[in-house]
């Protein structure tokens, strides 16, 4: 026995084409279930799709670029470098005598370009007034849905070293 | 067919129209999903991926569910 339809003398096409005006409505309700619930499947495909996606992901590789000389920034002072690719605008921030960070430039908003407040010792995105710590590229205030990613640096001897991108 | 007294076909609609209600919501509820889980996915956090697709697996299963409640209605309903 079927699970949609019972076997029936009647022809298929007569449960979808009835004569009768009262099982008009039940037709059309039963096509719009159908639709729903295609829907339904479809966002579970989504999902699975997504899992697919995250389990074979592969890891992207990260070229080393040397970033800046040690002490060639003050502290509290910025340089702006492209990393990994000539495309990917980013910012280091010297925080202390032996501290850097650094962070992507684009906004995790509508991509404009964060600048270093000093003032306010924060990341700002001049657009919609997000704001982003310095510490770890948190989302402060405003509508930035996401932490800046990170760029991770690393000491070579007197150089900093771009190394990978963290949350990207 | 059509003859089929008013009582019966009315209580046949109004299940249908419960279940459809019902299969709403489960979609509105996997809509959501989805999109929170790719929002997460972007971000880089792969944690809530297996839940959630286990949980849409759930929520489709219950749709699927609903679907078949309402074309054994249907057929019960529109059929003596």
């Amino acid at each position: 026995m079927s699970l949609f339809r019972s076997p029936n003398e009647e022809p298929l096409w007569k449960d979808e084409f009835s004569v009768f005006t009262s099982d008009e409505r039940y037709v059309t309700r039963r096509q719009f279930t159908k639709f729903l619930t295609l829907a339904s499947l479809g966002m579970f495909v989504g999902n699975l799709w997504i899992l697919l996606k995250s389990r074979f992901a592969k890891t992207p590789a990260f070229p080393s670029i040397e970033v800046a000389e040690l002490n060639e920034i003050p502290v509290r002072g910025v340089k702006l470098f492209n990393y990994p690719t000539p495309q990917d605008h980013c910012i280091m921030i010297r925080t202390s005598e032996e501290e850097y960070v650094a962070y992507s430039q684009k906004c995790t908003h509508l991509s404009c370009a964060v600048y270093y407040s000093a003032k306010n010792d924060r990341l700002e995105c001049p657009c919609h007034q997000g704001f982003f710590s310095v510490k770890d590229g948190s989302v402060l205030q405003g509508p930035p849905p996401r932490p800046l990613p990170q760029i991770t640096l690393e000491r070579e001897g007197t150089k900093l070293v771009a190394i990978a991108v963290k949350g990207t | 067919m059509a003859n089929l007294e008013p009582t019966k076909q009315r209580g046949g609609l109004v299940a249908i129209d419960g279940a459809m209600a019902l299969i709403v919501i489960l979609l509105i509820v996997q809509i959501w999903l989805l999109s929170a889980t790719l929002e997460a996915f972007l971000a880089g956090h792969s944690g809530p991926v297996v839940p959630a697709a286990i949980f849409s697996g759930l929520l489709f299963s219950a749709s699927l569910t609903l679907d078949i409640f309402v074309n054994r209605i249907d057929q019960s309903s529109r059929r003596p």
